[in-house]
């Protein structure tokens, strides 16, 4: 009885209907890796950004390295369908790896990135292999578990960590040997968007490669993907190892550009805000992470400055209306306008 | 040693019973509806904000304020379940979580909006304060108190679960929604009236927990991994396997912060990888 409902109902999952009628269905067909124009326009925003508000720089550049966060999420999340309430756990490694090192007189900022990137990503292979056990709720529980066991030991940990003062002291070297992380957080910023750009390319890619198709698959109908030869658990591994990677790198980019690392850093709201974002500019897009994370983060600079509690009550609030009313988030949204004109235009 | 030991798992208990106080409910929305519901915890809430306002406000007995949590958290859980919840039976498990951290959220803010951040306190009664002498043991009245009433609505919950129509119409609805519907039973309703009764348990169960687990607006956060970690532990659907799994969490969680404090809270979050990766599926599995 109940493998026979799971058989007929996973692939009519509301998020996953949803999703094929909001994408185009050119979108579906064979992986094309060609920037579309709205794409470089996208590319620039930062760059004009960079110009126009140059009194804002810290909080650019703080939205692209969370947008990065929100990115790594995406990739487990939004492609493979993998709900993670956790992912803080990869962000604060990688952060208190690069700050360790920091503190510790290995100021470079680069091999720092690298080695933050290298523990999460290792991390991240080991507790894959608990995630692809279980179904959804054992899911949520292995990742958060770990999430807090983790917050417990930087907790508790202080002599290392510096336990609820956080970690501070740390000695960013400059960037190249050339570029040092000044006030204004000009190199912070490029720093940051070079960083994030790279990756994303990468990304990109991979998600447009057969591998991340077959990811999209694993999504819609874990169960059928093994007739067309595809090792599930494998694939689940080998993009949760990417995943947790990415989110290191972007832990590892806060903590070098902001050169301080918080207990936080590895906490349940910061997962929980990241599943918002995420959701906020729409999954399985990419660029929905970076959206959502923007968005997010530019309205919560400005309510948590006239009251943090309101703040948290008007995310609680906006979060139950996209899962009520506007699935698919911002990018959803558009898309669906977009879709509409089209259907429109062809009608007349 | 011997009687400390003895100390340590009698408060152990007395903790565990409450998480299963007030994790049933969650139990039964998961297994029935196979809702994963984060917002359990501010039904508690609830509940002990209701009895420490009747308590201090209104000047009611504390044994009087109890069936009042029960009450003022199951008309709010009856509410939300008409108005939003059962929107969501047939959503994806990723919108569930969503939809009831966001109300987590409200839930934290409201809370300090209305009460403040700060920890309520709370009156005992004169008898329920100080030491008794049980077993040759001493142990905390309050605490014999508690496991008392947990012990009381457990066999209530049993006795309506197993020998009232009512409970047969939720094993039924449990077991297969179609087949349920088909025979009659409306199962919109009863899905409506567990989820009731589910959030009362919880708010009864937060207005007898504020001396043992503090009550202030973080409280739904706070104890979320709990009552989630005792149905996962446990398995939803059932009230025998939380009743279990929390009462080996609470002795494991007490003895860890009695015996080995360093590492506090270390304790439970292995215990509870270690058994999900055990027993994925939870410890007692419900019988299709």
């Amino acid at each position: 009885m109940n493998a026979m409902t799971d058989a007929v109902s996973s692939p009519v999952k509301p998020v996953s209907a949803a999703k094929t009628a909001m994408i185009p269905k050119t979108h579906l067909n064979l992986p094309n890796d060609r920037w579309k124009p709205l794409e470089i326009v996208f590319w620039l925003l930062p760059i004009a950004a960079y110009f126009a508000f140059p009194g804002y720089l810290v909080l650019i550049s703080q939205i692209m390295i969370i947008g990065l966060f929100a990115l790594s999420l995406d990739l487990i999340l939004g492609y493979a369908g993998v709900v993670s309430l956790g992912h803080a756990a990869f962000f604060g490694l990688g952060a208190y790896t690069a700050g360790l090192l920091a503190v510790h007189g290995w100021g470079e900022p680069i091999s720092g990135l690298l080695a933050a990137a290298v523990v999460a990503g290792i991390f991240g292979f080991i507790v894959s292999f608990l995630v692809v056990r279980g179904q959804d709720l054992t899911r949520l529980m292995v990742t958060l578990g770990i999430c807090l066991m983790l917050h417990e030991a930087a907790n508790k940990a202080s002599w290392l960590t510096g336990g609820v003062d956080g970690l501070s002291g740390m000695m960013v070297g400059n960037l190249f040997g050339k570029f040092e992380f000044d006030l204004n957080g000009t190199v912070a910023f490029w720093y940051s968007f070079a960083v994030l750009f790279i990756l994303f390319v990468v990304l990109r890619r991979l998600v447009k490669s057969p591998f991340g198709l077959s990811l999209i698959g694993i999504r819609e109908g874990a169960r059928r993907m093994p007739s067309l030869g595809v090792n599930v658990n494998r694939r689940l591994v080998a993009i949760f190892t990417v995943s947790a990677t990415i989110a290191g790198v972007a832990g590892g980019l806060l903590a070098q550009t902001t050169q301080f690392v918080g207990l936080d850093s590895l906490g349940f709201p910061r997962s929980a805000e990241l599943l918002i974002m995420l959701v906020l500019g729409g999954t399985g897009r990419l660029y929905g992470a970076l959206i959502g994370a923007a968005v997010f983060m530019v309205a919560q600079d400005y309510i948590s400055g006239l009251n943090p509690a309101y703040w948290q009550f008007y995310i609680g609030l906006l979060l139950v209306l996209i899962v009520l009313f506007a699935r698919g988030g911002i990018l959803g949204g558009l898309e669906k306008l977009a879709a509409g004109f089209k259907s429109k235009k062809e009608a007349a | 040693m011997l009687a400390n030991f003895a100390g340590v798992l009698f408060d152990g208990i007395a903790y565990g019973s409450l998480l299963f106080l007030i994790s049933v409910g969650l139990s039964v929305t998961m297994g029935m509806m196979n809702f994963i519901n984060l917002a359990h915890g501010a039904f508690a809430m609830l509940g002990g904000y209701v009895s420490v306002t009747v308590l201090s406000a209104l000047g009611v007995p504390f044994l009087a304020s109890l069936p009042l949590a029960f009450i003022a958290s199951a008309l709010v859980g009856l509410v939300l379940e008409r108005l939003l919840y059962r929107r969501l039976y047939k959503a994806s498990h990723l919108d569930q979580v969503l939809f009831s951290i966001g109300l987590t959220f409200m839930s934290v803010a409201a809370a300090t909006y209305f009460f403040g951040p700060t920890q309520q306190p709370v009156t005992l009664p004169e008898w329920l304060r100080g030491q008794v002498h049980v077993l040759g043991l001493d142990v905390g009245a309050y605490r014999v108190f508690l496991i008392g009433v947990v012990v009381l609505v457990t066999i209530a919950l049993g006795l309506l679960i197993e020998r009232t129509r009512f409970g047969a119409q939720i094993r039924a609805s449990v077991d297969n929604q179609t087949a349920s519907a088909g025979l009659g039973i409306n199962v919109s309703l009863v899905f409506s009236l567990t989820f009731a009764l589910g959030s009362g348990l919880a708010g009864l169960g937060g207005g007898l927990g504020i001396d043992v687990l503090g009550l202030d607006p973080s409280f739904p956060i706070k104890y979320m991994v709990y009552f989630l970690l005792v149905v996962a532990v446990g398995g939803a659907g059932t009230i025998k396997g939380p009743l279990v799994a929390a009462l080996i969490l609470g002795v494991f969680d007490v003895a860890g912060k009695y015996y080995v404090p360093e590492i506090g809270a270390f304790v439970i979050y292995a215990l509870m990888v270690v058994l999900l990766i055990l027993f994925p599926a939870g410890l007692i599995r419900r019988k299709a």
